[in-house]
């Protein structure tokens, strides 16, 4: 049995993208910006799959900006908006549980003498309202704050977040990285206090290479990319049309079944994380597990559906992911985009995991095809192969 | 453009009666390594081997290709004139030097070698000759024969062959000249370049590397594959033998002191690896040992760990420093591979305090706990292990 539980990474293609990417690829193939039919046809789709987004997030379609995925919006977001508002001031704040495409940008900021605060979360991937209203003072320019932390499965009030840091600046811009979170939960940026929204299309079985940044109209945004002026001088470079087509195909068949998708994970969440903590010395982190006086089910309804992280005693991540993988279950340890150094898991360490843990912490992360045999197939593997692991551990 | 290569060998041209083979063997590696590039000629005369360059043929690719050619000691890049006609010869020598040079204001010596003894004109001559055409060519150039800034070679043989500049090759001896060898091959720094060494010798190898899934990973086992086509570059084709040892490492862990682990789990990694080197007609073990390195290389735990085979095991990085080791695999490319963190099955479960003065017999004493089942879980890993071509 292959039980793919790396959803959280990426996610297979939907079919019916790729059937309406295909006929883009192989028929209308056009360049958007050309003068002849082909490329009207082009820019017809880009503007059908901006209706598509425009329409859930209600906003404009000319507040959308295609991009080559997460990491390119969320710099785009961040370095644009530090550079354009730098009159006034030169203050960054966000959290210390940040994906690397947030936090690398900034540290390059620093380099240009901004200054970055990093608020910390707590056990449950919470920041706290108090904490943002503190840190944020007149010179602070932009607020980057994710909606669900990737790692850890923690998700964020933004709304509320960033009504606290408005409340202190107006003028604050605030920047959501939505990457894990959209399309699972309904975003309004208008509603939700959000200035730019990152979103990336193979989070949600569109095709790798997409993604899309949000402006509200009158945030002053810029390019990070130079070229031949494409999408209002906001992105150069041949629009990815295949690419924007698949990912609003999927995006429309996540939208529409939203509700049954997001409850199907949840539920299999609670199971999961009830069955699991049932094993000896094994922990599920940012769950509330201090919220006694909830049930299970309305806990687990707290955070994100898709991303269950779990410590184990002992075992090394990447030993016991490799075990796993010979039982043909695919996971992460920490997220893929951090394990290929050594450096022990950010999130984890920032929402206070215990120190033997941090090196022995898998994510299993799961989408709305997810079944619950696959779940009780992974239960029974784990129970199985966890004594055998155990009993090999470095002396 | 030039036309051809001429190539240098050293040591085969010490060789007496068996010197031919030797040069087959050189003749036989150009042309594999060739091959891949286009439509070459090499034959070899007169104690000397050409290339014949193909008309759109890549001046670097082919250096790159011949400079992984162990066996040839240098190469000049060689200008070509059809015939040996005189008036074609100093106009040969009149258009190398103009096209060849940027500029012309340099003392020169002119050296010949005359293959066609029947030439009219005798090597001293030739010499003179070509000069005095060039210094009126040329009113900037100067004779030296003493502390010249070029030496141009001009050899006369069915045509005329006109080089300067010689580049330096990587020396040894032609792949295959030697026997083959059995490689141990890690993820590591050392064992490729051990590799290299034994193969500039003129030895072919195969390879054996220990896989121990979960505890190292596909990407540990990818990075060895890439390893073993890096250095076939120069050792020619490779067979990788990947034999599964988890089962044995994990059996050794359970039954045998903590501190003996590596040693013994090295044991038997030399065991291994020499039935396979006998079933594949390979004549030694190479292993990329240095002295010292890490507690299951100091002479001690060699001479536990060499206890075990009948071969020859050859340690050519034996005196090396890990710098000079990592002088030669940033050299043949190795080394950015090498780095990459996958672990391997050594380091997983290494003890915090591994014995670094082993006694042979009470290594051998240990080793007996594993009696009942060791012998089996060989054969089986014998049996199941992968072999792939590397070329």
């Amino acid at each position: 049995m292959n039980v793919y539980l790396d959803n959280a990474a990426t996610t297979r293609l939907s079919e019916s993208a790729f059937g309406q990417m295909k006929k883009v690829f192989f028929d209308d193939f056009g360049n958007p910006s050309s003068l002849h039919n082909k490329g009207l046809d082009a820019k017809q789709y880009i503007k059908k799959a901006k209706e598509i987004i425009a329409s859930d997030l209600k906003c404009e379609e000319k507040e959308i900006i295609f991009t080559s995925g997460g990491t390119e919006s969320n710099n785009q977001a961040i370095l644009s908006v530090a550079r354009n508002y730098k009159r006034n001031g030169k203050h960054i704040i966000t959290t210390a549980f940040e994906h690397a495409s947030v936090y690398n940008p900034l540290i390059e900021l620093e380099k240009e003498n901004y200054e970055v605060t990093y608020l910390k979360p707590d056990k449950n991937g919470q920041i706290s309202l108090e904490s943002v209203k503190d840190a944020v003072r007149e010179d602070t320019i932009l607020l980057s704050v994710m909606m669900v932390n990737n790692e850890v499965g923690s998700k964020l009030d933004i709304k509320a977040i960033s009504e606290a840091a408005k409340s202190v600046n107006k003028n604050i811009i605030v920047h959501c990285d939505a990457i894990q979170a959209y399309p699972k939960y309904r975003i309004v940026p208008k509603k939700d206090g959000i200035d730019l929204l990152s979103v990336s299309a193979h989070k949600f079985h569109g095709p790798k290479g997409c993604g899309f940044l949000y402006v509200r109209s009158g945030v002053k945004a810029g390019p990070i990319i130079f070229g031949g002026m494409q999408q209002q001088n906001m992105r150069s470079g041949t629009e990815n049309v295949p690419g924007i087509v698949g990912m609003a195909s999927a995006l429309e068949e996540y939208i529409e079944n939203r509700a049954d998708y997001v409850n199907h994970m949840w539920e299999l969440k609670t199971y999961f994380v009830k069955e699991i903590s049932k094993i000896d010395g094994v922990t599920v982190n940012a769950v509330y597990s201090d919220r006694e006086d909830l049930p299970l089910e309305d806990r687990i309804r707290l955070s994100a559906p898709h991303i269950i992280s779990v410590s184990f005693p002992k075992i090394r991540s990447e030993v016991f992911l490799h075990a796993l993988e010979q039982a043909g279950i695919y996971v992460s340890s920490g997220s893929a985009c951090s394990s290929n150094h050594p450096a022990i898991s950010g999130s984890l360490k920032a929402i206070n995991v215990a120190n033997e843990y941090l090196e022995s912490t898998l994510r299993f992360s799961l989408t709305y095809s997810t079944t619950l045999k696959e779940i009780e197939y992974t239960i029974d593997r784990i129970k199985e192969l966890l004594p055998i692991y155990s009993k090999f551990i470095k002396k | 453009m030039y036309k051809a290569f001429l190539i240098k060998y050293s040591e085969i041209g010490l060789k007496g009666k068996n010197r031919s083979y030797f040069e087959g063997c050189l003749v036989t590696r150009i042309r594999n390594v060739l091959s891949k590039l286009g439509d070459y000629q090499i034959y070899r005369e007169q104690g000397r081997v050409f290339v014949m360059c193909p008309d759109d043929y890549d001046y670097d690719d082919t250096v790159e290709a011949l400079s992984t050619v162990f066996g040839i000691a240098g190469y000049a890049p060689v200008f070509v004139v059809d015939s040996t006609k005189w008036e074609d010869v100093t106009e040969g020598a009149i258009n190398y030097v103009n096209k060849y040079f940027d500029k012309h204001d340099f003392t020169f010596k002119i050296f010949c070698k005359r293959g066609d003894k029947g030439y009219f004109k005798q090597s001293p001559e030739i010499c003179a000759d070509v000069g005095e055409v060039l210094l009126n060519a040329f009113p900037k150039l100067k004779v030296d024969v003493h502390n010249p800034e070029k030496k141009i070679t001009v050899e006369i043989r069915n045509k005329t062959y006109i080089y300067s500049d010689c580049l330096p090759g990587p020396g040894g001896m032609p792949v295959g000249c030697n026997g083959k060898a059995m490689l141990l091959l890690s993820g590591g720094i050392d064992s490729p370049v051990a590799g290299y060494m034994i193969s500039k010798r003129g030895v072919s190898i195969d390879a054996t590397y220990f896989h121990a899934p979960p505890y190292t990973s596909d990407h540990a086992k990818q990075k060895v594959i890439d390893l073993a086509r890096i250095i076939s570059r120069y050792t020619g084709p490779i067979n990788l033998h990947i034999v599964n040892f988890t089962d044995i490492q994990m059996y050794i862990y359970e039954k045998c002191p903590h501190e003996e682990l590596t040693i013994i789990m090295r044991r038997y990694m030399m065991r291994i690896a020499e039935t396979i080197a006998n079933r594949s007609g390979a004549i030694a073990l190479v292993t990329g040992e240095s002295i010292g390195q890490v507690a299951s290389q100091t002479m001690q735990s060699l001479n536990c760990t060499n206890a075990v085979c009948e071969m020859p095991v050859f340690r050519p990085l034996i005196g090396f420093d890990k710098s000079e080791i990592i002088k030669i695999s940033e050299k043949i490319k190795t080394f950015e591979t090498s780095i990459l963190p996958y672990e391997d099955c050594c380091t997983t479960f290494v003890a915090e305090h591994p014995v670094t003065k082993p006694v042979l017999s009470i290594i051998e004493k240990s080793e007996k706990r594993l009696s009942e089942k060791i012998d089996e879980m060989v054969d089986t890993a014998l049996n199941t292990r992968e072999v792939i071509l590397i070329k």
